[in-house]
């Protein structure tokens, strides 16, 4: 394909910019694509109807970019690219120029035009909720390399590197030695407790290795007992953040380490005691399910 | 003791420092008033009250006196006014064939050389644009590089250039490509280079500062749309340099059309542009009259484009 000439190919591309021709209106936009191809006239009407009709945008084809706004523009490229019936469209960022709240709207209208076109699209983003929302498959990609490909499921829950159990989502991330690998257990011995792994991971005993968990999948207990056994230990509430729909803990665990722990606040505290507060000490437990094994 | 001459010079500070404010105040509120009148009083000096002087003079009549033109204004006996206004200046410009031609043939030479200066600089801007880190700062230094030699010299090497003993003919035969020399000085040829090499830069500065500001993503985004280089050219990059080739245009008509040096110098007597008509009338015939009006002539003539450029201009800032 790097050898065809952009205008041969039969794909297509919304531009991060939008890219909107400023002197012509909405319609002439939409329609310029088809013009190139030589589509019939009317056919090229109704097309660049039906398509202004999907981004519902019909009212508003007589007028220029500059007399839109940043939600609108980005439907207006949207609809360029897609009236031409592509293959397949590569979307540059497409929701990077939008506010906050317009993006999150956004994103669910683009899967849902996607879902009525049906055509692939391949949409660059460097937003991970923003992958997560609208992909079916994602890749994470590194200085131009595969990181990992696969659901976000897969990618979110199995994440085979560092980089990748970083870069999507947030993750405590420690390490520890490989003691027992089992068909369906993994045994790894850290600093500060057992992690207890329900599912088997090719790995070698005696080896080093990092571990993962996402600060959601922590629960975390008032206590001053101090916890033994595996998946759990004791900790120090360091700092709060409160974020409204959650809460972030960052607690210390006993060899010093920091691990940051999201609960919800499924309940309004009535009363100062249930809080969790700055050096309150408490427990940290997780499912044998929770750890993530990670590869390199 | 500095202490006691401090304490006596802070009361009257502080009696001043509502006066200070109500200066400041006063000019704060007034600032926008301020810098209008600023351009609107260099507009009265030095175009509008100068236009009135011509404009009077247009409508006086030759007479043998020191300035060579009559008074519109006369005091006949008992404080009775009397304003004559003589339109005949203006009636023998458009009688005598002369005049209308040199109109005529003036507007041909700067249409012409407009044109010629937007085929050349058209690509030349867009090659600047286009051109990488390093290019581009020289290219444009280049540009504006014949603005640091006086303008009447760089006339003059032209006329050395373009002589029949000149540098280009001498070559040729030396080369052999010609026996005789080629014909070039005091022709409108030379007046046509001479123009177009003058004002060529007033075409490609503002074109390139027009191009320079195109989002290049328009072309990729055409591209995209299946549409080919030639095809992008002429439906994107052509109209949205509109304003730049009409800014260009203009830069280059309006000056062209009542430029007399370049038709002087290197046209000699054989091409008739009306600035030097203008001039010969001015001073060589001493009539000031007939030069003034046609002065005025030309003005309205150079009018029409400029209020193109206007509405242009209007249409351009309505859009952003």
């Amino acid at each position: 394909m790097a050898d065809v000439p952009a205008y041969e190919r039969p794909t297509n591309m919304m531009f991060q910019s939008y890219a909107l021709f400023p002197h012509m209106t909405v319609e002439k936009n939409v329609a310029f694509g088809l013009e190139q191809d030589h589509v019939p006239k009317l056919d090229i009407a109704d097309r660049v109807h039906d398509i202004l009709k999907l981004v519902e945008l019909e009212d508003f084809k007589k007028r220029k970019p500059k007399q839109l706004s940043g939600g609108q523009r980005q439907r207006v490229a949207l609809a360029r690219a897609l009236v031409k019936r592509p293959k397949l469209l590569l979307l540059d960022e497409p929701l990077a120029a939008l506010d906050k709240k317009l993006r999150k709207q956004t994103q669910f209208e683009l899967a849902n035009i996607q879902d009525k076109v049906g055509v692939t699209f391949i949409v660059v983003t460097h937003d991970q909720e923003e992958a997560m929302t609208l992909s079916s498959r994602m890749a994470v990609m590194d200085a131009g390399r595969f990181k990992q490909i696969g659901t976000p499921t897969e990618i979110y829950e199995f994440p085979e590197s560092r980089f990748v159990a970083d870069f999507i989502g947030s993750a405590n991330i420690f390490e520890g030695r490989v003691t027992e690998d089992g068909a369906d257990h993994v045994r790894v011995e850290t600093e500060f407790c057992e992690v207890y792994i329900d599912h088997g991971h090719s790995v070698k005993a005696g080896s080093k290795i990092w571990v993962a968990l996402r600060p959601e999948k922590i629960r975390l207990e008032k206590s001053d007992t101090i916890a033994e056994g595996a998946n759990q230990t004791a900790a120090v509430i360091d700092d709060v953040g409160y974020l409204g729909e959650t809460s972030i803990y960052k607690v210390r665990l006993p060899n010093g380490e920091i691990f940051d722990v999201t609960q919800p606040n499924q309940s309004r505290p009535t009363h100062a005691a249930q809080r969790l507060t700055w050096e309150d000490k408490v427990n940290i437990s997780w499912d044998p399910s929770s750890a993530m094994l990670l590869h390199s | 003791m500095t202490d006691f001459t401090e304490d006596m010079s802070e009361p009257p500070q502080v009696e001043r420092q509502p006066m200070n404010r109500l200066v400041m105040r006063c000019i704060q509120s007034r600032w926008r008033q301020i810098v209008t009148v600023i351009p609107f009083f260099w507009l009265l000096v030095f175009f509008l009250a100068p236009f009135f002087i011509v404009a009077k003079i247009s409508l006086a009549e030759l007479a043998i006196a020191s300035p060579p033109f009559t008074s519109l204004i006369e005091w006949t006996g008992d404080g009775i006014m009397t304003i004559r206004l003589v339109f005949d200046n203006f009636v023998y410009i458009w009688e005598d064939s002369l005049y209308f031609d040199t109109y005529v043939n003036s507007l041909k030479i700067s249409v012409t050389c407009t044109f010629l200066c937007l085929l050349f600089g058209y690509p030349i801007a867009y090659a600047i644009v286009r051109s990488g880190p390093v290019a581009k700062p020289l290219l444009l230094f280049a540009i504006i590089l014949p603005f640091w030699t006086s303008f009447l010299l760089r006339v003059y090497s032209w006329m050395g250039l373009l002589a029949d003993q000149g540098t280009i003919n001498n070559l040729l035969i030396a080369l052999g490509v010609i026996d005789e020399p080629i014909r070039m000085l005091y022709t409108e040829f030379a007046v046509y280079i001479g123009i177009v090499y003058t004002y060529m830069p007033f075409m490609i500065l503002p074109l390139y500062a027009n191009m320079e500001k195109l989002d290049n993503s328009l072309n990729e985004a055409a591209a995209d749309l299946g549409s080919k280089p030639t095809n992008t050219f002429f439906k994107i990059t052509l109209p949205l340099t509109i304003p730049g080739i009409v800014a260009g245009s203009l830069l280059v008509f309006i000056p062209a059309t009542g430029e007399y040096v370049i038709p002087d110098l290197l046209g000699g007597g054989n091409v008739q542009m009306i600035g030097r008509v203008l001039y010969n009338e001015f001073s060589r015939n001493s009539d000031w009259p007939v030069a003034a009006a046609v002065a005025i002539v030309l003005l309205f003539i150079l009018v029409l484009p400029i209020m193109v450029f206007q509405h242009y201009q209007g249409k351009a800032a309505e859009e952003q």
